[in-house]
């Protein structure tokens, strides 16, 4: 088959979702390193988000089955720590997307800077640890529901 | 290249780093279900997770320069008392949540202070896992300290069952940084920092919060040790290995 450049690759993997959050794709929430043609092999190397997180292998096998699907046979997948990943990498199609989702996104602030339901900025922190290891647990003071915040790392 | 030595004094290391976080991560996974609240419960699971997921970066690079054919998972899942190498204060029960919160705050001082140090290592393979790993040791150290200064600072209850807690693990934390040949052999080479001179910063570190926590630092200096070197452990390791190990133990390379 003909290789198909790594812009075209770079557009499948966009529409590979993250397992945890299905809004945003594993390209928004930048974990996608490096997409590159070893000779006839394709390698994409891929960042963990947390050394943790539980998500991992199933993101690998995500991507693969992507690539396959698109009819690429020989493709190597890659883990690289380094630089090791940070929430700065997020995508802003991606931050607006989470945002909808109601997961406020990571802000410099440290925090949410307002409610993702009801846009109050009245807004107070339940837990550092929400219900995965990227997130953080709040609520909302003026429409009281509770939201999840994406950390900043 | 590293001769023969060397690599068994860097697999050493590597299993110190890893046993660590293998053993503490799965002492504090017990909490799971059962924390006196919902968003501890979460924290605690979560931070665990973090920990075991150190682990395997670690036990897998310790795995490579053994070149034994071993993997993480069989250095975690195969490995007895004798072969683990973590200081003895993260193998001692959890009793209360205030234990448990005490001696996650002394170790995390410790770690991230340690892996602050192991990002700048020589080793390039220890400076990219310690500049992954040290990001979250920053929020499990920020959490761990509001712990207890709100449990220390808290109720007359909560403050004692907090200085009972630094009463009883204090003579625990010395053995983080007693250094051996080991260490002084891989400090040398800039591969690890001398583990003397991490005491200063996180004795400062531990005062300020225990000093906000209202609580009082134990004067008394006896120091158990022999975990780091393979010397002995406490009774309370093969307990937790019992249950760590034993699926593997009971259906050889059992998976899923």
């Amino acid at each position: 088959m003909v290789k198909p450049d790594i812009q075209t690759i770079w557009g499948w993997l966009d529409e590979v979702p993250d397992p945890e959050i299905p809004v945003i794709s594993v390209v928004d929430l930048g974990i996608i390193r490096d997409v590159v043609w070893d000779g006839d092999t394709l390698e994409v190397a891929i960042t963990p988000t947390y050394s943790g997180c539980p998500a991992t292998s199933i993101i690998n096998l995500d991507v693969e089955t992507a690539l396959r699907d698109r009819g690429l046979t020989q493709i190597r997948l890659k883990q690289k720590l380094s630089p090791p990943w940070t929430t700065d990498w997020l995508t802003a199609k991606g931050a607006a997307k989470l945002e909808e989702y109601g997961i406020a996104p990571p802000s410099a602030a440290g925090g949410p800077s307002k409610c993702p339901h009801c846009q109050s900025a009245d807004v107070e922190k339940v837990s550092q640890f929400g219900s995965t290891p990227c997130k953080a647990h709040w609520r909302c003071l003026s429409c009281l529901e509770p939201f999840d915040y994406f950390k900043c790392i | 290249m590293v001769d023969e030595a060397g690599n068994a004094a860097l697999f050493e290391t590597l299993l110190r780093l890893g046993d660590n976080t293998l053993v503490l991560g799965h002492r504090i996974s017990e909490w799971c279900g059962k924390a006196p609240v919902l968003e501890e419960d979460i924290a605690l699971a979560n931070t665990a997770l973090d920990l075991i997921g150190q682990t395997q970066m670690w036990l897998g690079y310790a795995a490579e320069i053994e070149g034994a054919g071993r993997s993480a998972d069989d250095l975690a899942m195969l490995r007895d008392v004798w072969d683990f190498r973590n200081i003895l204060m993260v193998e001692r029960p959890n009793l209360d949540f205030g234990h448990t919160m005490m001696r996650q705050f002394l170790f995390d001082a410790y770690h991230h202070g340690l892996l602050t140090a192991l990002a700048g290592s020589s080793d390039p393979r220890i400076a990219e896992i310690a500049a992954k790993a040290v990001k979250e040791a920053t929020y499990h150290l920020d959490r761990s300290a509001e712990t207890v200064i709100a449990l220390g600072d808290g109720t007359p209850e909560s403050h004692e069952k907090m200085q009972t807690a630094l009463d009883l693990l204090w003579p625990y934390t010395s053995e983080m940084f007693q250094g051996d040949a080991v260490d002084a052999e891989m400090a040398a080479q800039g591969i690890i920092p001398d583990p003397a001179d991490l005491r200063a910063p996180w004795l400062t570190r531990v005062s300020a919060t225990l000093a906000e926590a209202t609580l009082t630092l134990p004067q008394d200096d006896f120091a158990h040790k022999g975990g780091r070197t393979g010397v002995q452990h406490t009774e309370h390791l093969g307990h937790i290995l019992t249950q760590m190990q034993w699926l593997q133990r009971a259906y050889p390379g059992a998976q899923w």
